[in-house]
């Protein structure tokens, strides 16, 4: 027996291969030239959002990144309508005037990526400040990049969230990578979570490509947040398999490193070996879970598709109330 | 009607607010010990409490920020910027956040936080501490900005401001929160969006706002002995501004005149002016005069501040000549 029901394992595994399928399907018809703009892709990340995501409601709120499909649809976001907006169409959740950069869904608690590295710190604060003040047991999660760590609102806001004890869980995905800059030659410090010391927060380190750790380390943090024991730092070690933009040239690493990564620690084979080798899950169960998730993917494509451009007369629409 | 000062009139409108919507909090740097650098503040935390009148760490990033994230919450946060100096310390909150958050998320929010900024000279605040950067804001879509001149559109502009779901930025000037004037009493609300033709004239009008306004005045009263009829608006609202009001006007007088502390050049003169000139250049009978402060930070000796300054004779002199 496990002490993981069958309803979350089932979670964990859906909710990783969605979002893979998910990006997989992005970068094809992204470089099919469908897709405007610039996307980030989280494949290989998977297991960060998910694990931390099992541990959140509706009314708990997330800030993302750049990088930021995995995590919205770890949140609960439809997929047709976050393809959608993807495709800048008018079903999209930001009715095609955000993109990838710019994606969110309010109704899940998904206040929005970022297209500012370091940009959601402080509203994730805020939007702590705004739960405690309204006396509300919810928890606000920023999810931000190793990078992003070395930006200044990073700092304000770690120090402002244990200054007032605020509900917030700082995610660092420290996938080796800040942008093309490789994490050892700009970052002061090996482990981003050393940096709570200094803000008077816990800081714990997490295998991120283990959905299990994951789903531990917040579910903790989540606990004490909201019985009001404040701000937790969790650092998520994983690596970003895709360049930092689909298109990268990656002049900057070698295919053998990010190829030998991915077959070592592949956050779904992973999970797949683990809950096979445990007897938590038979493979058929994995095989019909993953069937469901690519026909849903190949529908949201469909959805996207179908569905119309904005009106070139809506540029005027929700900028002011 | 009573008179109370600006600075009173800001008070008055933000604990009559704050007791009806709790929803409403204030923070930023020094206001709830300190009541606030100017004395804005003082008394507040003693009827709503430390946490809806919160002093902050000096970090105007995350104070920013965490408004913007408060309204995303639910919540109505006023932000204080402590001096209009210190937004660029957190600009990319004010305007690649705060202002785009509701357009690029397709209407799926509404922000409602007002940005409190003391701006303008002081006596030897010099280059850091002594700034107007209203015309920033003029540029990015997303935001409203208003800028009193008298303590009773300090209050009914900081009310609207409050109640409006969207960001507004206030700027007070510091100079002005002694001046004291007639403030009605309870509800008082001034629209946002709004001139107010302060004076009725019918040779030249002159478009001003904040503490510009005084040298207006001055100007159209020298100038009335003149023969000239000066009509003086109160621009009251720079985002959006009212282009109705300034129509109507210049195709009554023919002739237009900007003045601003600011900056000249960029400055909201440079927008107002041509604007009119696009709508209505044929109903001008002299060119277009904007006054404004020389394109240099703001220096500090007494002399070369005083040089800095817009002077109510330069504005007399120049609209002598436009007849």
């Amino acid at each position: 027996m496990t002490e993981y029901s069958k309803e979350l394992l089932t979670y964990f595994y859906r909710t990783m291969c969605r979002i893979r399928l998910f990006e997989e399907t992005v970068e094809k018809h992204f470089l099919n030239g469908e897709i405007p703009g610039f996307v980030h892709l989280y494949i290989g990340e998977e297991a960060i959002a998910t694990g931390v995501c099992a541990n959140l409601t509706k009314s708990d709120y997330i800030e993302s990144t750049h990088r930021g499909h995995g995590h919205t649809i770890a949140k609960g976001a439809d997929v047709n309508r976050a393809m959608a907006e993807i495709f800048g169409r008018k079903t999209g959740f930001c009715k095609g005037k955000g993109g990838s950069m710019h994606i969110a869904d309010f109704s899940v608690g998904m206040l929005g990526a970022n297209g500012v590295v370091g940009g959601g710190f402080n509203l994730a604060v805020g939007a702590a400040l705004g739960i405690k003040m309204q006396e509300r047991k919810d928890v606000s999660v920023v999810f931000f990049g190793d990078g992003a760590s070395n930006r200044g609102t990073f700092h304000e806001g770690a120090n402002l969230a244990a200054a007032w004890n605020l509900p917030v869980i700082f995610v660092c995905e420290n996938n080796k990578w800040a942008s093309t800059t490789p994490h050892g030659s700009q970052t002061s410090v090996e482990n981003i979570s050393d940096r709570a010391v200094g803000y008077g927060m816990p800081g714990v380190i997490v295998d991120g490509n283990d959905v299990f750790e994951v789903y531990e380390a917040t579910k903790k943090a989540v606990e004490r947040a909201r019985q009001g024991g404040g701000p937790t730092l969790i650092e998520a070690k994983t690596y970003r398999i895709k360049g930092h933009f689909v298109g990268d040239p990656e002049l900057y690493r070698t295919k053998e490193e990010v190829k030998e990564q991915f077959e070592k620690n592949d956050p779904i084979k992973r999970f797949e070996m683990k809950v096979l080798e445990e007897k938590w899950m038979t493979e058929k169960e994995l095989a019909a879970i993953k069937e469901e998730e690519e026909e849903l993917i190949k529908k949201s494509v469909e959805f996207a598709k179908n569905s119309p451009f904005p009106d070139a007369s809506e540029i005027y629409e929700d900028l002011y109330v | 009607m009573r008179e109370i000062t600006f600075s009173q009139a800001t008070l008055e409108a933000m604990s009559e607010e704050m007791r009806r919507d709790k929803s409403i909090f204030v923070m930023g740097e020094d206001i709830a010990r300190q009541g606030g650098i100017f004395g804005q503040f003082k008394g507040l935390p003693q009827e709503f409490g430390f946490d809806r009148v919160r002093d902050t760490p000096i970090s105007e990033t995350a104070i920013m920020g965490a408004g913007v994230g408060a309204a995303l919450a639910g919540m109505r946060p006023v932000v204080d910027m402590h001096f209009a100096d210190f937004m660029g310390v957190c600009m990319d909150e004010i305007f690649n956040q705060m202002a785009k958050i509701r357009y690029m998320f397709g209407g799926q929010c509404r922000l409602p936080v007002v940005v409190r900024a003391p701006d303008g000279l002081t006596s030897g605040g010099a280059a850091q501490h002594s700034q107007s950067i209203e015309s920033w804001f003029m540029h990015i879509p997303g935001i409203k900005v208003v800028i009193p001149s008298n303590p009773a559109d300090a209050k009914g502009l900081l009310k609207a401001a409050i109640r409006d779901d969207n960001p507004v930025i206030y700027f007070e000037n510091k100079i002005l929160y002694r001046e004291k004037g007639p403030v009605p009493e309870g509800e008082y609300i001034v629209p946002i969006g709004k001139a107010n033709v302060a004076k009725e004239g019918k040779d030249v009008t002159i478009i001003s706002y904040s503490i510009m306004m005084k040298k207006a005045f001055e100007a159209a009263e020298i100038l009335a002995k003149d023969g000239i009829d000066v009509e003086v608006i109160d621009l009251r609202t720079i985002v959006p501004y009212d282009r109705e009001t300034i129509l109507e006007s210049v195709k009554k007088t023919h002739r237009l005149v900007i003045v601003h502390e600011a900056v000249k050049q960029g400055g909201v003169g440079a927008e107002i002016a041509a604007f009119v000139a696009e709508e209505a250049i044929d109903y001008l009978d002299a060119p277009i005069l904007r006054f404004g402060a020389p394109f240099t930070p703001v220096p500090f000796s007494p002399v070369l501040e005083n040089a800095y300054r817009v002077k109510t004779d330069d504005i007399v002199n120049g609209i002598r000549k436009m007849f």
